[in-house]
Formats: structure tokens, sequence, C-alpha cells
């Protein structure tokens, strides 16, 4: 197997567990010893005691089988002991790497992956591996050292008659190779159609009030029923084919007794080998077949492992496209705009979605950005806290480029709401506690209060202490939004950015926040995009994005006068005399 | 649910299947007889090669005639029954699957919107597969298992009565062991599995919202939270995965020591002339053979509680009551002029606490309807009850003079066009979504439904046209697109009245001027409901309502809530306090 070299790559995370990689397989190699040296020792109690009538020899003898038995169980649990030690640290160990890994990627690979892969890999590949290591412990020396054992027997018993187990092991070796090579593409499709009636349970689930609506529910079983036929239409395939797997194994060890029996007699007629040692030949080929069956399986994990292995290794090797570059100290001058574009140009790949914008912001004004969908307000955003670097132009913050902060200075000064408000597990308290883990019950309140979230929250039994279930399920979009804001501002930050994020809040509301920002966080510089010109219309600055484009950049007043998209955004969205004003 | 009935239903599933589970058992009987008859003709066969000039090689030969029919046989029969059992396992799980999700269509709404999705998708898919893997090839496995046991037994039986009751007594002792182990570690596995949930939880929300993270510069404190539950799970894991695999060494050490027995006893019989070196050495060899059934029924038992506990789950579902039926008498309304008298409704999702009272309101054909409040004032209810995804305590809604409860819901649903807060895509093409209440419709209808949507240039701009794929939730497209989307899908249908929350929010502001031309003439002449925050949609309304925490508190058009001056004229006036 190729993909074993990605295997290899995560041995790091295994070399705290070298004694245990060692003494796990040793012990079980000499468990498996104990094991070919029972029948032995039944085969002299046989001969040298039943045989001969002595009954003293039968019992001393069947004590020290069972003693066998015991030191190959202290030593079989041993082995596990080992396995258990290693596989699960090596998991362990696994897991926290690359959740930092995954913590130290930007966005762009983030959105590369897509979330729930990486989910999938932290969770079940992982788990895939660590149940491969235990395996390679447990396995790894038993069933070869058997397969070897058994030929090396054979040989010595009888060397003609061995040919027969030369044969038939690598003939049982082809058939199982042959049948699971050609099977794992086939679990691969069932993955994928297993997968395609799992979307369309989620689709069915999340759009039940159309489906309903439009009275679908027929084709919406119907397409389900079709998935589901196509689902048991390539297990019965694959059964078919993995069906064959014990028949065929079964007819080829047989056979291969049906030989040995079959020569056999002609070499004892002439007298070069005894009866006993026919049985045993006919006991070693059946050990092979069992060995081999054990190794069948081992292959089974250790392909889905290196699948796994594969998938891991890419997160490892994905390097974050955006880097820290700490160079201290940062030396702010005072005197410099908060913030500063210069000439910034941004590509997410080929095509540039920003082009050329300059502009620079005050500390304490306020910053509205306005433009159509696609325009590139989300994206110039993205760009001040580094969660993509520009192509073109910097950015600067307090007079320094944005780059020479390291991470946690330069998000730390700002609060981010997002365009889709996200909130975690836990108690309203324990959200509030992201933007600044000291904060008091009194810095949350006001928070809250400044974000137009206390008149809900005070309302409900436990105030801040009330539960958020995950993603903020039990809450209202536009709650939300407000409990989001102030998540933001609960950090105190020197820049605040709202990013279309009061989008689902009604203008009594918004007109609130909107008035409560202004005069309870002055000193904060805000950014607030959004796409409704009275959101943003009483800004110091009023930025008009269209395309990638800047194409006007003033007060409202100078922008009606000169700009011809904000004209036109205006007169769709207010009467005469509100624009007016 | 008991475990028996539980059980009864699955079987019932199988039971449609019967002519295969009856096949299975029969070759399984077949293929298990001529298993253990192998053996016995090679031991046979053997016993003809004496020694040195003492080999009986016609006998040898007519016995290894008989071999090959009988490892022929053996190998056919097995794969019979696996074919049959395949086909059992996989078609059940089909069933199940279906009815499962069938169900989902039929269930009450509120259903749906109370039970975690990620619970459901994980019955419909994981809980199946566990019923199918566990139970059906359980039963198999238990099966044969038994059947060679009692085989096993017989040729025992034959051999020495004695011995055969030693081996018969000491085997089970292996499965006393094992049953021991597995319920001593079923502490330790839960407890792993319960910290194995909560890292996945962890990992899934922290993951998904890595963005945030990100921009609250939490990663510290993110891997310091996620250490702290991985190092938990370290110490259960190999807690967990130590004490159950004593299970397996443990079974070979009982076995190991009714080997012995069996040898000793023997041997000893052997001494007092109560019995041959060969049948010794035929006992051993069933002595082997007899403990291994035993281990692999042991092994599908916990197999088989999964099993039955993700059918409990499954079953949950399909057990939930359907959404009360249609009327027999229901009508079937094609379609409607859009007078709608509502008489006195009250409603309440819960019944302690009661959302809509005693409202009334008549619509005439044409009209529309505003509906306004602050955030979360419940405008979905007066939806849920317009298209009867609930229904009304009392009183009634009328449409045309027709009581929507005597209608069919499919023909009263299909009078409405709906565009939702969340516009919802399904995977597939551009086309497909849009022709999803239409699914005949020409392209030309479809072109034009996108044309006054303003999504046919984005879309004739995509490098597939209307053929692009949408992945999940419509991931690849912004909001603004999504929802032209959805207007589009409702243009084409061109119901006789609309229903349209929010609809408008997140387009651009350019793009939301046509749109709403748009809608001017597509509501033309249509009785419409707007969930509005625009204030020109609201000012144009024939008929404003004006909601809070669920209730409709006022209800008149513009000029008349304003000269009430109550909960609406302070709404009104907070917009303009702002600009001030």
């Amino acid at each position: 197997m190729g993909c074993g070299i990605t295997l290899w790559k995560l041995r790091r995370f295994l070399k705290d567990y070298k004694l245990q990689l060692i003494l796990g397989p040793l012990f079980k190699l000499i468990e498996a010893v104990f094991e070919l040296i029972v029948p032995l020792v039944m085969a002299d109690i046989i001969d040298n005691g039943a045989k001969k009538g002595d009954a003293a020899y039968v019992w001393r003898m069947g004590l020290v089988m069972a003693a066998l038995g015991i030191s190959g169980w202290c030593f079989a649990i041993i082995c596990q002991k080992s396995a258990s030690i290693a596989s699960q640290g090596f998991g362990t160990k696994l897991r926290t790497e690359l959740y930092k890994h995954i913590n130290s990627l930007s966005h762009k690979e983030i959105d590369k992956f897509g979330t729930s892969s990486l989910i999938t890999r932290m969770t079940n590949d992982i788990n895939q591996l660590q149940l491969s290591v235990a395996m390679l412990i447990r396995l790894v020396t038993r069933s070869p050292f058997l397969i070897i054992g058994a030929v090396v027997m054979s040989t010595i018993i009888n060397f003609r008659l061995a040919i027969v187990v030369y044969i038939a092991t690598p003939f049982i070796a082809f058939v199982l190779y042959f049948i699971m090579t050609r099977s794992v593409p086939f679990f691969k499709m069932i993955q994928k159609k297993l997968d395609k009636t799992s979307l369309l349970t989620g689709e069915n689930l999340s759009g039940n009030r159309v489906i309903r609506a439009f009275s679908k529910q027929k084709s919406e079983n119907d397409k389900f029923y079709e998935a589901t036929e196509d689902l048991a239409k390539i297990s019965l395939r694959v059964g078919r084919l993995s069906a064959l797997l014990n028949p065929l194994t079964y007819l080829i060890v047989q056979i291969a007794i049906i030989a040995i029996v079959w020569f056999s007699g002609g070499i004892v007629y002439t007298g070069s080998m005894t009866q006993g040692e026919v049985i045993a030949l006919v006991n070693y080929m059946t050990q092979i077949y069992l060995a081999m069956a054990v190794l069948a399986n081992l292959i089974v994990i250790f392909t889905k492992a290196s699948a796994s292995a594969i998938r891991v290794s890419e997160v490892f090797e994905t390097e974050p496209s955006v880097k820290e570059y700490t160079k201290n100290p940062i030396e702010i001058n005072p005197d410099a705009p908060k913030i500063e574009f210069k000439d910034v140009s941004f590509a997410y790949d080929g095509d540039y979605d920003l082009r050329n914008i300059s502009f620079s912001v005050q500390k304490g004004q306020t910053v509205g950005i306005i433009g159509g969908t696609g325009s590139g307000k989300s994206t110039l955003i993205n760009l001040i806290p580094r969660f993509y670097d520009v192509s073109k132009g910097e950015i600067l913050i307090d007079g320094v480029n944005v780059k020479d902060y390291s991470f946690r200075q330069l998000r730390k000064q700002m609060g981010i709401v997002p365009q889709k408000s996200s909130l975690v597990s836990g108690t309203v308290k324990d959200n509030m506690l992201w933007g600044n883990k000291d904060a008091t019950d009194n810095e949350i309140i006001s928070a809250l209060k400044t974000a137009q979230a206390w008149d809900f929250i005070s309302k409900s039994e436990n105030g801040i202490n009330s539960v958020v279930n995950q993603g903020g399920k039990n809450f209202s979009g536009g709650q939300k939004q407000r409990l989001t804001i102030a998540r933001a501002i609960v950090s105190k930050p020197q820049i605040l950015i709202l990013d279309d994020s009061s989008s689902a809040l009604d203008f009594a509301t918004e007109a609130n926040l909107r008035r409560a920002l202004n005069s309870n966080i002055e000193d904060t510089t805000k950014i607030i995009v959004s796409q409704r010109v009275s959101s943003i219309k009483n800004s110091d600055l009023i930025i008009v994005l269209d395309d990638g484009d800047m194409v006007g950049i003033g007060t409202h007043k100078e922008l009606l006068e000169n700009c011809e998209t904000y004209r036109e955004i205006c007169s769709s969205q207010l009467s005469e005399k509100e624009a007016s004003v | 649910m008991k475990k028996g009935t539980t059980l009864k239903r699955i079987l019932g599933y199988s039971g449609k299947h019967i002519k295969y589970i009856i096949s299975a058992m029969i070759f399984a009987i077949i293929y298990v007889s001529l298993t253990l008859l192998a053996p016995v003709l090679v031991g046979q066969a053997i016993d003809k090669i004496v020694g040195e000039n003492d080999v009986d090689f016609r006998g040898i030969a007519n016995i290894i005639l008989v071999l090959l029919f009988v490892i022929v046989g053996a190998g056919l029969f097995q794969w019979l029954m696996l074919m049959c059992t395949n086909m059992v396992s996989y078609l059940t799980v089909r069933d199940m699957r279906r009815d499962t999700f069938k169900k989902l269509n039929s269930v009450p709404l509120s259903y749906i919107d109370t039970t975690p999705h990620g619970d459901i998708i994980n019955r419909v898919i994981n809980d199946v597969d566990y019923v199918g893997d566990g139970l059906l090839q359980g039963i198999t496995q238990l099966f044969s298992g038994i059947v060679t046991i009692v085989g096993t037994i017989i040729f025992m039986l034959a051999l020495n009565v004695k011995i055969t009751i030693v081996v018969v007594i000491i085997t089970p002792l292996s499965v006393l062991v094992a049953s021991l182990i597995t319920r001593a570690t079923n502490k330790m596995y839960r407890e792993q599995s319960v910290t194995q949930g909560e890292l996945s939880g962890f990992t899934e929300e922290f993951i998904s919202n890595q963005k945030l993270v990100k921009s609250f510069a939490h990663e510290n404190i993110a891997e310091k939270q996620f250490d702290e539950i991985n190092a938990r799970l370290k110490v259960c894991g190999q807690k967990a995965q130590f004490y159950s695999s004593l299970s397996n060494p443990s079974t070979r050490l009982v076995n190991g020591f009714v080997y012995t027995g069996v040898g000793i006893i023997g041997s000893i019989s052997v001494i007092n002339g109560n019995l041959s070196v060969g049948q010794v050495s035929c006992f051993l060899t069933y002595a082997n053979q007899y403990t291994k059934p035993f281990n692999e029924v042991t092994g599908v038992i916990p197999q088989f509680q999964t099993a039955l506990a993700s059918a409990g789950r499954i079953f949950s579902i399909i057990d939930e009551l359907d959404e009360k039926p249609d009327n027999p008498d229901a009508v079937n309304i094609q379609s409607c002029k859009g007078n709608i008298e509502i008489e006195n409704i009250s409603f309440s999702y819960a019944p302690e606490k009661e959302l809509i009272k005693n409202f009334s309101l008549s619509v005439k054909s044409g009209q529309r309807i505003a509906i306004v409040g602050p955030t979360g004032c419940g405008k979905t209810t007066f939806i849920n009850l317009l298209m009867r995804f609930y229904d009304v305590n009392s009183g009634e809604i009328k449409i045309d003079g027709i009581n929507i409860n005597d209608m069919t819901r499919d023909s009263l649903r299909n009078l409405y066009g709906m565009v939702l807060q969340e516009s919802w895509l399904y995977s597939g093409t551009i086309r497909e979504n849009i022709t999803y209440g239409k699914p005949d419709a020409t392209d030309e209808e479809v072109i034009r439904a996108a044309k006054s949507a303003y999504i046919h240039n984005f879309i004739s701009r995509l490098p597939d046209g209307y053929d692009t794929f949408i992945s999940e939730q419509g991931g690849n497209l912004s909001q603004g697109q999504k929802q032209l989307l959805c207007i589009a899908r409702v243009m084409l249908c061109n119901p006789p009245m609309l229903i349209l929350d929010e609809a408008t929010s997140s387009i651009d502001t350019r793009t939301e001027i046509r749109v709403q031309k748009a809608f001017d003439k597509i509501m033309q002449g249509k009785t419409s409901f707007i969930v509005a925050h625009r204030l020109s949609t609201i000012k144009e309304a024939d008929m404003i309502l004006v909601m809070k925490d669920g209730n409709i508190l006022e209800q008149g058009n513009h000029n008349e809530l304003l000269a009430k001056k109550g909960f609406y004229y302070n709404l009104y006036n907070s917009q303009f306090a702002g600009n001030n």
C-alpha cells in the first residue's frame, strides 16, 4: 500500500510511546509462541502419559499447560495495556496538535476545507487512526508470526508436502487482496450515497415550510426513495462481492487439505512420514487460514487509516496564508489617522475584488460603507483585522502597518460583529466574556444596554445568566444580532466594526442602537457596513463601493451632490424629504 | 418502548422479505452441517493412512470424492446464505429510512420546529445503519452459532457422553467471564462516550465559529478548554479500552483451561481404558470448535443492544402522530378571488401562554396587508395560521367564504406564494430550484420568471447558466441572490395570493428598486401579506397590522394608526428620531 507513507508521516505523534510500541508487540509475540507450544505439550501428554499409562505425568504436564495459559494471559494483558496507553495517547496528542494547527489557519484555508470537513477530520479520522495504532500493537507481530511459523513447521515436517502449503498460501493472500481492493471503491460510493441521503434529510428538515407551501411532500419522498434505492443497490453489489470472501478462502484451504491427505498417502506408504505428522500438517494449514483472515482485517483497517492519515496530513501541511511577523517594539504614531488605507487592492484569486482603495479615518469617527451585493464591502473590512492580507498597497493602524502587529495586539483592539451572528453555547454572560474575560457584570449590562439587548435580557428570569443554546438558536435573529454587538462592545474596542449586523432589527431599535453607539462609546472609531442608507447617512465619512471600486467618498450631503451611485441608492430607499435632511 | 416490542417491529420490517429469511436459515443449516462433516471425513481419510505399507488408496479416493462435494457444497451454501442476509438487511434498512423520512413530511410542523435537526438526521442515517449491521447481521451469526453448537454436541455425544458433559458444562464459563467483563466495563464505556460526545460538541461548535474565535483572538482560551476535555478523554479512553480488551485474552484463558481439562480427563480415560487415543484427539478438535461459536455469540450481544436502542429511537419518530388529516369532504380548491375573512381566532403554541386572542380581520380581494412590529413580535405566527402550518385553537379563517379547514391543505397552500426570511434552496441546479413549484415549466417561462426577479443577468453570467449547481443551502450564493431565486420560484407559479416575509431585507439597494417594481407588478390584483420593514411598503398598504409580543395590537391604515397615537405612532416616530 503506497499510502503507508502518509501514515509514516504521523509517526512523530507516537514518539512518547516508544516503550509501549516495543513491549506490546514483543509480549504478543511471546504469547503466540506459547500458543504454538500448547499443542506440542498436549501431544506429549498423549504420547508419554496416556499411551504409557502414567497418570501422574498427565497431571504434571496438565499443570504445565495451565501455567502456560496463565502466563500467556499475563503477556496478553501487558500487550493490551501498552496498546491502550499508546493508541489513546497518540490520538490525544494528534487532536491537540491538529486543533492548534486549525486555529493557526486563516480564513482562506478554513474556507477551502470547509468547517464540516475539518470537524470530520478532527473526530472520525483521528478515531480511525487511533484504532489503527491499537491494532498495530496488538496484531502486527502475531499474524505474520503464526503464518511464518506454520509454514516453517510444515517445511520441517515434510518438504515435499509443504509445497502444497507454499502454493495455497499466496492463493489465499491473492483472493483476500483481490476482493478487498475491488470493494474499496464501492465503499467510497456507498459513503457518497449515504452523504446524499443525509443531505436530503437535512434539506427536508430545513425547508419543511417551503416544501409544504408548494405541496411537494410527495416528490420529496420520491427523491428520497430514489436515493435509498441507489444505496440499497450499491450495497447489494458490494455485498455480492464480499460474500465471496469466506466461501472462496474456505474452498482453497479445504482443497489444500485434500491435497495434503492425498499426497501424504503415498509418502506414508513408503514409510518416510507418520500418521501424526499428517494431522499436524492439516492443523498448520488451518492455522495459516485463520491468521490470514486476521491479517486481511488488519489490511482493511490500515487502508481506512491511511485514507484518514491523508486527510489529517493535508491539514497539517496547509500553511496559513496570513502569517504573523512581529516586529517589536511597535512605535505607534499618536498623530497618524486611526485607520489608513493606502492604495489597497485585493484578490481572493485571479481577478481583483477590490481596486486601489485609499482613505483615512480619524480616531472617534464613524465610517459608513455602502454598496450593492458583491461590491466588496465585507472584503474591505476583513482586511483590517488581517483575516486576509492585501494583495497590493498597505493598511496602517495608528501609523503602523497591520502586518507589524501580532495577531493578538491587532485583533484585541477591534470589536468585530460579523454578518452572520453566532453565539456559542453557555450563558449570555459566557458569551459576553469572550470580549473581555475580566469584565464585571456591570460592564456587561452596560454593553447590553448600548446594544439594545438589555430590555429582553433583563426580562428573562435568569438575566445575564440565561442559557444560550448552540448557535444561539433560542434567540430570534434580531436578538442574536444585538447580543453579538454587545459582545463586541464588552471588549472596549478602539475600533468597532459592524458588518451589516443590524439587518434584522426594526427601524426603531436600529435608531436607538445608533444613538447609543454615538453617545456611549464616542471615543471608539466605528465602521458600519450596511445596505440601508438610514443606517449610515449620519456618518462622518461614507464610502460607496461598486463592484470593487470606490466610486464615492464623503458625507451624505457631498455624496448626494457628486456621486451618481449613492443618489441612486438613496432614491430607492428614502423619500425625497428624508434624503435631503 | 419495551425491548420485546421493538424487536417484534424490526422483525415486522424484515418480515416483508420473509422468503430471504427462511432461505437464509435453511442455507445456514446446510452450510454449518457440511462444515462440521468435513473434518470428520478428513479424519476418516487420515485413519486409512495407517503407516508404512498400510495405506488404503481406494478408500482414500472414495472419501476425497465425497469430501470434494461436501466442501463445494459448504462454500456454495455459505455464499447463498450471505446473499440472503444481505438482501434482508439492506432492504430493511432502505424501508426503515423511507418510512422515517416520509413521516417527516406528515408530522405537524411543530415537531420539526422543536426537535433538533441534527438529532433527526442522526437517526435516519446512523441509527438505521446500526439496526442493519447489528441486528440483522447479528441474527445470522447467532443462528449459525447456535446450529454449530447443537451440531457439535450431537457429534460429541456420538463419541463419548462423559467428556461431552464436561465440555458442555465448562465452556459456558468463558461466556460468563466475557459477560462479567462487559458489565464491569459498561460504566467506563459510557463515561468515554459521554466525554467523546463533549469533545465532538466542542469541536463542532468552535470550528464552525472559527472566524469568530479569530476575531476575538480567543485561540488560547479555546485551546485550553479543548485540552482540558481532551485530557479527560485520554484518561477514560485508556481505561475503557484497556478493561474492555481484557475480555478477549480472558475468554481465551478459560478456553485454554477447557482444552487442558479435556486433555487430562481424556488421557486418564485412556489409561482406564474407556477411550481410544484417536477419540481424544477428535475431542480436542471439537473442544476448540465448540468454544468458538460461544465467543461469537457473546460478541454479537453488545451489537444487539446498540441495535435495539437505535431501533427504539427510529420508531419514536415513526410513531409520532400525523398532522390532523384533511376532512374527508375537504374541497380541492384550484384558484380563488382572495377574499379572506378572519373571524374571532385565538391561538397559542403552549396552552399557558395565549398569543392571539379573539382576532378578526376582513381582507378584500387584491388588498395589501402589512404586518409591522418590533423584532421577535411573532409575525411568523400569523403566517403559520394562514397557511395552516399550525391550526387555530378557535374561530375560523375563510377564503372566498370557505373555511380553510374544509380545504385540503395542499390546495390551500398552493393558493399562496411564499418568500421566507431565510431563503431555502436545495442542492440542485438553478433551474431545478426555480421550477420547484412547477416542474414542467418551459425554458421561456423560467427565463421570464428569472428576468422579473432580476436574477436572469446574474445567472447568464455564470459559466453553466441555468444548469449551475447550487451546493448545500445555496452555499455559493450571496444572501441577496438566494432571495432573488426564491422570488423567481414564486413568480413562476403565479399564485393568487402572496406572503412575503421580510423578503427584501438583505437584497442590495440597487436590485431592491427593481424587485420592488416586480413585486408591485406581481401583487397587482392579488391579496398580499407582507412582513414589512420599509416605510413605503407600509404606507402603501391597505391595512397595517401592528404586532407586539405575539399579539395583534392595532389595525388600520397608516393615517388611521397615526391618528390613534398608539404603539404604531411611537414606532413611526422613533424611525426619525435617529436622524435629528
